[in-house]
C-alpha cells in the first residue's frame, strides 16, 4: 500500500528516570513482562507492516534495542535500527533517517504506544481524504486510582498529555492543535480557519496516540525547511494545521490536478471540466470549498488537509511517557485490556507462570501476573501487580498496585503499594514502600519506610 | 397487428394528444399529405442536415467526436444500411407491452379509444404516421420556437423507422404487407408461447422454418422483418427451452457458437435472497459486511449491508489487502464512505483509478499481460462492487476497458501496452464524458429559451453545466431546484447555481405538482437509460416526470450514451441498489434527531431507502444525448450502433 513504518523508540527519556537506566532503554521497559516495544511491533505486525525502521536514540541504547529485536522478532519482522544522536526530538530524528524514505507516506509511530487501533485505519483515512498529515486521537486515559499519592513529579509529567484540539463537524479534519507549553497562553484560533469552516468544535478530552500518517514529500520538505523543528508533535503538526488553508507546501493544490489528468492531449479546460465533476460530485470539504473560492472558479488557493483518525472508545490507547502512565498501563494490560499482553489469562483472570512456585496460604488475586521462575514464600499477599521473572519474594510479603521486574529480592514482611520496583533490586525484611520508584540494583535496608519517594542509585 | 402498433405508438407518445381523437383515421391522412408528400419521404435523410443548422439523429462516425462537433452535421446520416433493417426488430422488441403506449403523454386519453384507433391507424405507411404525429406535436409543444424540431424529431424517428423506409417507399401496399407480416408474426409469437409445454424444440424450430419459407417470398419487404420475427423468436425459444434447470436459463442463451453473443449476455446478478450464493460470496469478499437482518420483502434480492460497520471494517484492513492497488483502494473507501457520488464522478474517479493501476502493474513472469491483467481489473471492480454496487455506466466503461485489453495486438511490449490503455481510458473519459456533456450541454441549450422556468430533480452535473452555460448564453431564465430526503442533493447544487447568480427556487420533491403549474422545461438527469427507453434513475425522477406529463410540460433527458445499456427493465425493482435504511429516519448533520426513535430496532418495522427508480418512457419527450436529440424509442439504435461490442471510441 505504498506505506513506510518509522518506529521513534525513543531513548533513555528524563521522565523516566528511575526506571529507565542504562541497561533498559525506555523502549525496552517492560509492561506485562513484555517490552513496551514489542506492543507496537505486534500491532504493526498484525496489521501486516512487516518493514519497518524503527529510530533509537543514542548508539547504546539503539544496540540494545536491536539486539532484543533481533532475537524476539527474528523471521518474522524485517526491521532496521536506525541509532540518531541522543535529543534531536522526534522531528530530528526523521531528519536523520530521511535519505531513508521513499515510499508516497510514513507512518509514524511512537514506540511507546500501546494500543489496538488499528494502523491500517489510519492509513486508510489518511488516504481517503489525500491528506497531508493525519493524527490518531484517542480518549484521554483514566489515571490510576493510585493517584491519590500524588507526588510534585507526578503533576509535571501529567501537563504534556493534555491538549486542545479543535474539530471540524465532521471530526475528519484537525483544525487547532496546541499542546505542552502553549497551553498556558490564550488560545488563539486562525480566523481564516474559522470562517471557512463556519464552526468548530474545541476538545481537550483527546489525546494526541502519537500515530501519524504523513505524505512524505511534505515532511520532508517541512523538516528541509524548518530546521528549527524538533518534535512533530509539537512543531510540524501544529505548522500543518495552521497552514492548511495557505498551503506552501508543494504537494498539494495545482500539482494534484496536474496529478488527476497528468495527459498531455487533455487542454487545459477539459481537465478542469473533469476535475470539476469530480469535485462538484462529491462532499466538498472545506478545503475545496475554501480553494475554489465563493465564486467557483478555481483559483489559485493552496490548500491541504489535516485529518484526524479519532479512535474508537472501545479500543484501547495509551502511551507509556510517564511514570504514572506506566503503572497505569501495566495495570491496565493485565486488567481490562488484557487481549493485549497476548497471554491467556486464567479464570481468575490472573496469571502465574507455570514454574513460578507459591508458598502456602499465599494468594495471588486477579488481574495480577506472576512471571516465570519466581518464588514466593508463605502467607503473600498478592493484588493488582506485576511480578516478573526470576523474583524471589519472601514471607508475609503484601504486594499491591505495584509493578516488581526481574530478579528482585523482597525480604520477609515486605509491604509494597503503588510502587515501581526494578530488576535487580533488593529490598530487606520489613520494608514498607507507598507509591515510590526504585531504580535498578537498589538495595533498600530493612525496616526502612519510603512514601512517594523515587530511590535510586547514585549516577557515577 | 397488435404488437406492432404499440411500438409506432411509443415511438411518438404524443401522437394521442394532438391525434383530433376522431376514431376514424383518414382525416389524418391529408395532414401526412400536407407536411410531406410521399415522395420525398427518404431524401429529408439526406438532404435535412443541408438545410438545416442542426442536424437530427446526429450520429456521427464515431471518429469525428474528438475532433470538432461541428462535424456532426455532414455525416448525420450514415446510418450503415444494414443497421437500418436491423432497427427494426430492436424497434419492436423494445415494446412487448402494450399498455405502454396507451398511456398518452399529455392526455390521459382513455386506453380503448387509443388501441382503436391505433389499429385503424395501422392501414397506413408508417412514415406517413410519424410525420404527421411530429408535426403536430412540436406545433403544439413548442409553439412558434425559434428551433424547428419538426425536422429533427423526424429523422430521430427516422432512424428507427428507417428500416421500415426503403421497405414502405412504394406505398401503402407494402406497409401492408409487412402489416400481415406482423400479424404473422404475432400468432406464431403468442403461440409459442402458449404450445411451449408441449412442444419440443425441434418442432418448435420447423415451424418456424416454415414460417420463415412462408415470409421469404415478399423479399423486398420481408429482408428486414424476417430477421425481426427471428430474433424474437429465438429468444423465446431459448429462454423456456431448457425445461430442466431454471437457473440454466443464462446459458441457454449462451449457446449461440459466436462469442460476441456470450459476452453481451450480462452474467447473472447475484440474488441475496439465496442463502447458499451469498454465504459462498461472503468467503471471497474483501469487506466483511453484516447483511441487515430486517429487509422489505420485495428487496431481499438485492444487497443491503448493516451500514456504518463496513468502512472501520475495511479500514482496519488497510494493509493486509496488498494485491489492491491503492488508488483502487482508495476509490472504494471514498464509495463506501459516500465521498463520492454521482455516475459520472463515480465513472471517473473509476477509471482514473484503474489507469493509475495499469500505469503501476507490471506482468508477473510467466504470464501474459492480456490475461493477468484482465484478472486483475476483475478484482479491482469485485471490490469496488462490495464496496458499493457498479452503476450501468460504470459497468459499460469496465467492459469497454476489458475489451481493450483483450484486443491488445501481442506483439505490443509491455510499456506499449499500458501507455495505450492509458490513453485509451483518458480517450474515453474525454470523449464519452466531457465532450459528450458539452454537446449534451449545447443540443439542450437550444431549447431553452428567456422566460422559461425550468426544473430539475437532485443533483445532475448535466443539467447543472447546461443550466450555467445557459446562463452564460445570457438567456434569462428561472430553474426550480427539486430535492429529496434522505440525501438532499440538490442543495449543493442550489448553492452553485445561486453562486453564479441564476434565480432560483428550492422545494421538495412533495411539492413537486404545485410547483409544476409555472414549470416550462424539465431536465432531467440520468444513471442509465435501458432500451426499451426506461430512464433509470435517482430515485423521484419518475414521479418528476409524471408530475410534468400529467402537467404537459416537456421533460428532457440529458445523459451521456455511454450511460445506455442494451438491458430492458420494466420496473425498479429488478435492479436498483438500497441505500442506509437508517438515513430514512435519521436527518444527516443532526444524529440528535431520530424520527422513529426506538421504533427503529422493532423487528415489524421494515425500513427502505431505495436509491433508484425506472421512468417509463413514456413520460419522456426527449433524450439529450452525444449523438443528438433522440426520442426514448430510438436508445436501442444508439445502443445497437454505438454501444455493441463496447467499440466506444
Amino acid at each position: 500500500m505504498d506505506f513506510q513504518v518509522v518506529v521513534l523508540a525513543g531513548g533513555f527519556s528524563k521522565k523516566l528516570v528511575p526506571l529507565v537506566s542504562k541497561e533498559v532503554p525506555k523502549a525496552l521497559l517492560p509492561v506485562a513482562n513484555r517490552p513496551v516495544l514489542s506492543y507496537v511491533l505486534d500491532l504493526l505486525e498484525q496489521s501486516n507492516l512487516k518493514d519497518l525502521i524503527v529510530v533509537v536514540e543514542g548508539s547504546d541504547a539503539a544496540f540494545r534495542v536491536g539486539g532484543w529485536i533481533s532475537a524476539a522478532y527474528l523471521d518474522r519482522l524485517h526491521v532496521d535500527v536506525a541509532p540518531v544522536p541522543e535529543d534531536i526530538g522526534t522531528a530530528g530524528a526523521l531528519r536523520a533517517i530521511s535519505h531513508h524514505l521513499t515510499a508516497r507516506d510514513i507512518l509514524v509511530v511512537s514506540g511507546d504506544l500501546v494500543s489496538d487501533v488499528p494502523p491500517g485505519a489510519v492509513a486508510a483515512a489518511h488516504r481517503r481524504h489525500d491528506a497531508v498529515v493525519t493524527a490518531t486521537l484517542c480518549s484521554n486515559p483514566v489515571s490510576g486510582p493510585a493517584d491519590s499519592g500524588s507526588s510534585g513529579a507526578k503533576d509535571k509529567t501529567k501537563k504534556p498529555g493534555r491538549n486542545i484540539i479543535g474539530l471540524d463537524p465532521s471530526r475528519q479534519f484537525l483544525l487547532h492543535i496546541a499542546a505542552g507549553a502553549e497551553l498556558e497562553k490564550d488560545l488563539r484560533v486562525q480566523k481564516s480557519i474559522l470562517r471557512a469552516v463556519g464552526e468548530m468544535e474545541l476538545r481537550a478530552d483527546l489525546m494526541d496516540a502519537h500515530l501519524y500518517a504523513i505524505k512524505r514529500s511534505v515532511l520532508l520538505e517541512v523538516l528541509d525547511q524548518k530546521e528549527t523543528f524538533q518534535s512533530i508533535k509539537k512543531d510540524v503538526l501544529p505548522y500543518l494545521v495552521r497552514s492548511q488553508l495557505k498551503s506552501e507546501v508543494l504537494s498539494n493544490g495545482a500539482p494534484q490536478v496536474e496529478e488527476n489528468g497528468n495527459d498531455k492531449v487533455n487542454s487545459q479546460s477539459k481537465r478542469i471540466t473533469q476535475s470539476q465533476i469530480l469535485a462538484n460530485a462529491s462532499n466538498r470539504s472545506f478545503h475545496e470549498l475554501y480553494a475554489f473560492g465563493p465564486d467557483g472558479s478555481a483559483s489559485a488557493r493552496r490548500t491541504h488537509k489535516c485529518c484526524v483518525y479519532i479512535a474508537n472508545n472501545n479500543k484501547y490507547c495509551a502511551r507509556l511517557n510517564s511514570i504514572q502512565a506506566f503503572s497505569d498501563i501495566n495495570r491496565d494490560v493485565t486488567g481490562e485490556a488484557n487481549h493485549l499482553s497476548g497471554y491467556s489469562f486464567s479464570a481468575h483472570n490472573n496469571l502465574i507462570h507455570p514454574s513460578a512456585e507459591l508458598g502456602s496460604k499465599t494468594t495471588v488475586g486477579p488481574h495480577c501476573l506472576l512471571g516465570e521462575g519466581s518464588q514466593m514464600g508463605d502467607k503473600c499477599s498478592v493484588k493488582r501487580s506485576v511480578i516478573g521473572r526470576h523474583c524471589r519474594i519472601g514471607s508475609s510479603v503484601k504486594i499491591v498496585n505495584s509493578v516488581v521486574m526481574d530478579h528482585v529480592t523482597i525480604g520477609d514482611g515486605c509491604s509494597v503499594q503503588g510502587s515501581v520496583v526494578c530488576s535487580n533490586v533488593q529490598l530487606q525484611e520489613r520494608v514498607t514502600l507507598k507509591d515510590c520508584q526504585v531504580g535498578a540494583s537498589y538495595v533498600v535496608t530493612a525496616g526502612s519506610e519510603y512514601r512517594g519517594e523515587s530511590l535510586a542509585k547514585k549516577e557515577k | 397487428m397488435e404488437p406492432r402498433r404499440p411500438s409506432r405508438a411509443v415511438i411518438d407518445p404524443k401522437v394521442r394528444q394532438v391525434g383530433f381523437i376522431t376514431p376514424n383515421a383518414p382525416p389524418q391522412q391529408p395532414v401526412r399529405t400536407q407536411s410531406y408528400p410521399p415522395e420525398s419521404n427518404s431524401p429529408p435523410l439526406s438532404e435535412s442536415p443541408a438545410s438545416n443548422s442542426l442536424s437530427p439523429v446526429m450520429i456521427p462516425p464515431p471518429r469525428h467526436l474528438s475532433d470538432n462537433l461541428t462535424a456532426y452535421r455532414t455525416p448525420a446520416v450514415p446510418v450503415p444500411e444494414s443497421s437500418r433493417r436491423r432497427a427494426e426488430p430492436a424497434a419492436v422488441a423494445c415494446s412487448y407491452d402494450p399498455s405502454e403506449s396507451l398511456f398518452g403523454t399529455s392526455s390521459p386519453a382513455p386506453s380503448p379509444l387509443a388501441s382503436s384507433r391505433l389499429v385503424v391507424d395501422g392501414e397506413f405507411s408508417e412514415e406517413s404516421w410519424f410525420k404527421k404525429s411530429d408535426s403536430a406535436k412540436f406545433a403544439s409543444s413548442f409553439p412558434g420556437g425559434g428551433f424547428d424540431l419538426t425536422t429533427v424529431k423526424n429523422v430521430g424517428v427516422a432512424a428507427a423507422v428507417a428500416a421500415k423506409k426503403p421497405a414502405a417507399v412504394s406505398g401503402n401496399e407494402k406497409s401492408k404487407a409487412s402489416g400481415a407480416e406482423s400479424k404473422n408474426e404475432l400468432p406464431s409469437g403468442s403461440g409459442s408461447k402458449t404450445s411451449k409445454v408441449k412442444m419440443t424444440k425441434s418442432e418448435r424450430r420447423s415451424l418456424q422454418e416454415s414460417q420463415r419459407a412462408a415470409k421469404g417470398g415478399n423479399k423486398s419487404a420481408g429482408a428486414s422483418s424476417s430477421r425481426a420475427a427471428k430474433q424474437p423468436q429465438q429468444k423465446k425459444d431459448a429462454a423456456p427451452a431448457p425445461p430442466s434447470v431454471a437457473a440454466s436459463e443464462k446459458k441457454g442463451t449462451d449457446r449461440p457458437p459466436e462469442k460476441e453473443r456470450k459476452k453481451d449476455v450480462p452474467a447473472p446478478r447475484m440474488q441475496f435472497d439465496d442463502k447458499s450464493r451469498v454465504e459462498k460470496a461472503k468467503k471471497r469478499a474483501v469487506v466483511n459486511q453484516t447483511e441487515v437482518r430486517n429487509r422489505v420483502e420485495l428487496f431481499r434480492h438485492l444487497p443491503q449491508y448493516e451500514h456504518g460497520t463496513q468502512l472501520p471494517d475495511l479500514e482496519s484492513k488497510f494493509f493486509r489487502n496488498d494485491p489492491m492497488h491503492r488508488a483502487v483502494y482508495k476509490v472504494g473507501l471514498q464509495y463506501l464512505a459516500g465521498d463520492i457520488t454521482g455516475g459520472n464522478a463515480r465513472c471517473i474517479a473509476m477509471l482514473q483509478a484503474f489507469s493509475e493501476a495499469i500505469r503501476d502493474y507490471t506482468t508477473p513472469a510467466e504470464k501474459t499481460l492480456t490475461r493477468d491483467l484482465t484478472a486483475k481489473i476483475g478484482s479491482y471492480v469485485s471490490f469496488l462492487i462490495e464496496c458499493r454496487p457498479l452503476s450501468i455506466s460504470m459497468g459499460n466503461a469496465i467492459r469497454f476497458l476489458k475489451n481493450r485489453i483483450a484486443k491488445l495486438p501481442l506483439t505490443l511490449s509491455e510499456s506499449e501496452a499500458k501507455t495505450s490503455l492509458c490513453l485509451d481510458i483518458d480517450r474515453f473519459i474525454n470523449e464519452k464524458i466531457i465532450l459528450a456533456d458539452r454537446v449534451i450541454v449545447r443540443h439542450a441549450s437550444t431549447k431553452i429559451r428567456d422566460g422559461d422556468v425550468l426544473l430539475t430533480y437532485g443533483s445532475s452535473c448535466v443539467v447543472e453545466m447546461l443550466l450555467s452555460h445557459a446562463l452564460e448564453l445570457g438567456k434569462k431564465f428561472h430553474v426550480v431546484i427539486v430535492d429529496s430526503r434522505p440525501k438532499l442533493e440538490g442543495q449543493s447544487l442550489l448553492r452553485r447555481l445561486v453562486a453564479n447568480g441564476l434565480n432560483c427556487t428550492y422545494t421538495h420533491l412533495n411539492a413537486v405538482s404545485y410547483i409544476m403549474h409555472e414549470v416550462t422545461r424539465v431536465f432531467l438527469g440520468a444513471s442509465s437509460i435501458l432500451s426499451n427507453g426506461t430512464v433509470y434513475s435517482r430515485v423521484g425522477t419518475a414521479a418528476v416526470a409524471m408530475v410534468a406529463n400529467a402537467f404537459s410540460v416537456p421533460v428532457l433527458i440529458c445523459c451521456e450514451a455511454y450511460k445506455f445499456h442494451e438491458r430492458v427493465q420494466l420496473d425498479s425493482i429488478c435492479f436498483n441498489e438500497l441505500g442506509d435504511p437508517q438515513a430514512v429516519a435519521k436527518v444527516s448533520g443532526r444524529g440528535d434527531v431520530n424520527y422513529l426513535g426506538s421504533l427503529g430496532n422493532k423487528d415489524n418495522l421494515q425500513l427502505l431507502n431505495l436509491m433508484y427508480d425506472a421512468t417509463p418512457s413514456e413520460y419522456i419527450s426527449m433524450i439529450v444525448t452525444d449523438y443528438g436529440m433522440i426520442p426514448p424509442t430510438s436508445v436501442p439504435v444508439i445502443v445497437r450502433e454505438y454501444c455493441r461490442d463496447q467499440l466506444w471510441i
